[in-house]
């Protein structure tokens, strides 16, 4: 600075002035600058706070939130799953509201805690699992389902935050295991997953109920007779099913093992199988009953006919003989053939039609195709491909091919139904529906085949079955299990009996298979049909009789005499032994490609009220 | 006013009525009542877990702030230069404690900071705080009116003396938060004292070089910052529970005291408080917080911006930039804007001491806001 004058002029005063205004200036600036820069800082500032006020609006405002367990059970509750019942209106699946326990993890202070306290309240559920469900993250978690009232209560006065119950529904099956093959089960979300349960989920789900034909009384009856049946034989297992021939209705289907519907997965796996429906099965002598038909409904064989049995038959490397050689080995009649069960005879008659009609016929009793029954667990019959003479042969006498029970009551049912055949139903017919049928043999056939069957109920291999007063008529069956491809077993049988009564009219048709018996001293030693299955046909034909009202016969009565009347000794043709082929056909069909030849026939109702009626009346 | 203080009392309570600014003053009692709400809600759960009384930590707070609006109230009512030499004074005291810490100091989650004063636990770093910011300003000031009156006086000189010595007592403690707001407030005064926009560019890489230093240097701030870079590289449990608080909250939030991310935050009533506030009053109340701050923090610029005198600029626009720059920071390190940084949220966090040293920063802020004889140039 040189602002150091010794004399003052104005000039030098001026300068000076100017220099402190200068300076001044410098302090201005440096202060403006400073304000200046203040609003950067501000504008910064204000910028940042804007960025904040962004981000908590995008937040809270546009952010969803994890969907809540509070959000999730707001879900409108299903409509009431309905119910499953007999014909006859009992329960035999219904729901009950129950509780359901669920956490959300997030709202839960103390998992170990809670955990810990939880399983002292609900002593199934154990610690670790729970803790472990409560860990895992998420907000919703199932705990517990299906809670009793007294559980609920219990862990509603434990105050443990997070948890909070969910109204459900549990399925209940009042007649437990009793139908459990009929009826199925469903899962814990009340889905079906076997059974009546599974095919009719939907209708169910939404509140419509389904009334099944069966009735729980002959359920009961069938079940027990069978379970004393196989525990007497110690046999592996069983089934029988009751059904009116007149709608196709099954009254009763029951497969032994069988299991809880409760808790269908506690139990073996093999209990879950419906031998009945499913299983398919090579059916032994009872098949005699669909060869006789077949040979009186060609024309080619008549009830007189005589068939020779002297010796048995060589096909190939195969031998086909009869059971009991002793007593047979001659020529036979019709009749005999059916009632000695003779495997040669059958085959001899088998022979008069060929395999193309044959394979014909059996199309059209449905023997081939898998039945068309209302459940899930329905199995498709083993049929031979290609048709040849041999395996004509085998099937004659019931080896070879291979189908389910329904298929074969469903054909038995038809043969004494007058030739009508109903496919089999589990569910309850209208009361103003009329059934129709497929004819599948003449009346007269039926009829023959109905005598033949009584007769062998009285003097053949039925006899264990017959019930005085009810006209019963029946076939055995006792096949041997075709065992891990090693041809047949000889100790491994099924052992069945089919039978129809009354015989003069026949109402129901009465099955009864027990698989793998075992022979003890009652029985001397035999696991055959006439001595496993039969006697429990014939106890359920006598408490069912009276039950379903059905008036006992009097069998010395000449109508009934005439209508049962068989000649077994007749002099008639003899047979030759040559197997006829058809001459249109030369080549057997493809059986997946064979129609049956059959006409429709409308048939009348089976007069259902009038049948509630009686059985109102002897309840 | 209810309580009429007639405009020619002139009473030194009186004086002060119609000087200083009340706008600020109702915000700040705004913000103070916020936050006792807030402690209220999110602090017995906190307590609880570690095993005090349910309200210690309520008890405290309120029992604190008391002192510490008496501090603000009384602190405003000095003069300008009063506050500068109360600044020093405290700025020496504090940073001697400071420096205490690092021999006496309880060490406390890894860090000595605390010097334990009979039942209060103080943080002389907190104090350091606003009297370094006045201090700085000061000599930023003195600088420059030494050249206006043809003299010389290096205070940018002393300005950066006291600013390594400060930092050097702090990153041996190690505090690395407050380390950063005072670089951070100290560099913005610079920056309003006229530093050339060359130095500017040269001190901020200097400053980026440091994070980037301090990243390599400390462990834990490489964690933080790689955390928020990339979320999946650690645990970022405590910024994930705060996010939901906030989207839990919605725009009317769950009610006071039905949030629940106070259960699961160990610093729910410190460092993360605003969340709380995002839960429990919702999308409203957090931006009426976010409105409160800035009003605090801009209308103190806007009055300064009509001051003439520097020291008063500086000084003040560094407290509320200080004031400011920590509410963003906590708010930001809730939202997952910066990285998890532990700061309170001034005057609603439960803070102990910080209480008091928030109460003599903003006391400072208001009396230099004071409406001044000739602070609008008509000194002269």
């Amino acid at each position: 600075m040189d602002s150091a004058p010794k004399t003052p002029r104005p000039d030098d005063a001026f300068r000076a002035r100017a220099q402190v205004l200068n300076l001044e200036g410098g302090a201005r600036q440096v202060l403006d600058q400073a304000r200046t820069r203040l609003v950067v800082v501000g504008a910064v500032f204000a910028l940042s706070l804007t960025a904040v006020a962004v981000r908590l609006g995008d937040l809270a405002f546009l952010t969803q939130p994890e969907p809540r367990a509070a959000i999730a059970a707001v879900q409108p509750f299903k409509a009431e799953r309905a119910d499953i019942t007999d014909r006859n209106g009992m329960l035999l699946a219904t729901s009950l509201a129950t509780a359901s326990l669920f956490a959300d993890p997030a709202k839960v202070l103390d998992a170990k805690e809670t955990a810990k306290r939880l399983a002292q309240a609900l002593p199934e559920v154990s610690y670790g699992d729970i803790l472990q469900k409560l860990e895992g993250g998420g907000r919703f978690v199932w705990l517990r389902r299906n809670l009793t009232p007294r559980q609920q209560a219990a862990v509603h006065n434990l105050g443990l935050p997070g948890l909070d119950f969910r109204r459900e529904e549990r399925r209940i099956y009042p007649a437990g295991a009793v139908t459990s093959h009929v009826v199925g089960f469903t899962d814990v979300d009340n889905h079906g997953l076997a059974g009546i349960e599974q095919s009719f989920d939907k209708m169910l789900g939404k509140g419509e109920p389904v009334r099944l034909s069966i009735d729980l009384r002959l359920q009961h009856m069938l079940r027990r007779e069978i379970q004393q049946q196989i525990a007497e034989f110690s046999a592996l297992g069983g089934g029988g099913m009751i059904m009116d021939v007149r709608t196709g209705e099954l009254l009763a289907l029951v497969s032994l093992p069988d299991f809880d519907p409760q808790s269908p997965g506690t139990g073996d796996a093999v209990n879950r199988f419906n031998r009945m429906t499913l299983g398919v099965y090579e059916m032994g002598s009872t098949f005699k009953v669909f060869n006789t038909a077949l040979a009186l409904e060609s024309g080619r064989v008549r009830m007189d006919d005589w068939v020779d049995a002297t010796k048995p038959i060589q096909v190939g490397r195969f031998t086909i003989d009869d059971f009991r050689t002793e007593r047979l080995r001659r020529w036979m009649s019709v009749p005999e053939v059916f009632t000695f069960s003779s495997n040669i005879g059958s085959v001899r008659e088998v022979q008069q039609v060929g395999p193309v009609a044959q394979q014909r016929f059996l199309t059209s009793l449905g023997l081939t195709e898998k039945p068309s029954l209302e459940i899930p667990e329905v199995g498709r019959p083993h049929v031979p491909n290609p048709w040849r003479e041999i395996n004509m042969m085998t099937i004659a006498f019931g080896h070879g091919l291979s189908s389910t029970a329904v298929n074969n009551v469903t054909a038995f049912a038809a043969i004494v139904n007058n030739g009508i055949l109903r496919p089999a139903t589990l569910i309850a017919r209208p009361d103003d529906y009329e059934t129709s049928g497929v004819r599948v043999v003449s009346q007269t056939t039926s009829e023959n085949v109905r005598r033949l069957l009584r007769l062998n109920a009285i003097v053949g291999s039925g006899k264990n079955g017959n019930v005085p007063g009810y006209l019963v008529g029946g076939k055995t069956g006792t096949a041997e299990k075709a065992g891990g491809g090693k041809g047949y077993s000889k100790t491994a049988n099924l052992s069945s009996f089919v039978a129809a009564f009354p015989m003069n009219d026949p109402r129901y048709v009465v099955f009864v298979l027990i698989d793998e018996p075992h022979g003890n001293k009652k029985s001397y030693g035999f696991s055959t049909g006439a001595w496993v299955s039969a006697p429990a046909v014939g106890r359920v034909i006598a408490q069912m009789g009276p039950l379903y009202g059905v008036p006992p016969v009097d069998e010395n009565e000449p109508s009934v005499q005439r209508a049962m009347y068989v000649n077994a000794t007749a002099p008639g043709r003899r047979l030759g032994t040559e197997t006829f082929v058809d001459a249109t056909l030369k080549q057997p069909i493809d059986p997946k490609k064979a129609k049956p030849p059959a006409k429709l026939v409308s048939a009348p109702a089976s007069n259902s009220s009038t049948l509630l009626q009686k059985v109102k009346e002897t309840r | 006013m209810s309580f009429a203080v007639a405009r020619t009392d002139s009473s030194i309570l009186g004086r002060w009525w119609w000087t200083v600014d009340r706008w600020t003053l109702a915000a700040l009692a705004c913000i103070v009542l916020m936050g006792a709400l807030l402690v209220a809600a999110a602090s017995p759960p906190v307590a609880q877990r570690i095993g005090l009384p349910t309200f210690y930590f309520v008890q405290r707070h309120l029992l604190l702030l008391g002192p510490s609006l008496l501090v603000m109230i009384g602190v405003s009512l000095l003069s300008p230069t009063s506050v500068r030499r109360l600044a020093m004074v405290c700025f020496l005291g504090a940073l001697g404690a400071t420096v205490l810490t690092l021999f006496a100091g309880v060490e406390i989650k890894g860090a000595t900071r605390w010097i334990h004063l009979g039942p209060l636990s103080v943080q002389p770093s907190e104090f350091l705080k606003p009297a370094f910011a006045v201090v700085s300003a000061w000599f930023f000031a003195r600088h420059h009116a030494a050249r206006e009156a043809g003299q010389r006086f290096p205070g940018n000189l002393i300005a950066i003396g006291l600013y390594l010595l400060t930092v050097a007592v702090l990153m041996k403690q190690p505090d690395f938060g407050m380390t950063f707001v005072i670089s951070a407030v100290w560099f913005a005064q610079f920056f309003l004292a006229g530093l050339p926009i060359l130095f500017v560019l040269g001190l901020a890489v200097m400053g980026v070089t440091a994070l980037v230093g301090a990243y390599f240097t400390f462990s834990h701030v490489a964690s933080r910052i790689d955390r928020f870079l990339n979320p999946a590289s650690g645990d970022t449990y405590q910024v994930d529970r705060s996010l939901e608080a906030f989207v839990n909250g919605g725009l009317l939030g769950t009610g006071p005291g039905q949030g629940k991310v106070k259960l699961s935050l160990p610093d729910a009533h410190a460092d993360f408080i605003f969340a709380v506030a995002g839960e429990e009053l919702g999308l409203f109340a957090t931006l009426a917080i976010v409105a409160l701050f800035g009003f605090v923090v801009l209308r103190g610029f806007q009055r300064l911006t009509r001051d003439q005198d520097l020291f008063v600029v500086l000084a003040a626009g560094g407290l509320f930039t200080q004031f400011g720059l920590q509410a963003l920071i906590h708010m930001g390190s809730s939202l997952h804007l910066l990285p998890a940084k532990g700061m309170t949220l001034p005057f609603i966090s439960f803070g102990g001491s910080s209480l008091l040293a928030l109460g003599f920063g903003m006391g400072m802020a208001l009396a230099l806001t004071r409406t001044r004889f000739g602070m609008h140039g008509d000194k002269r």
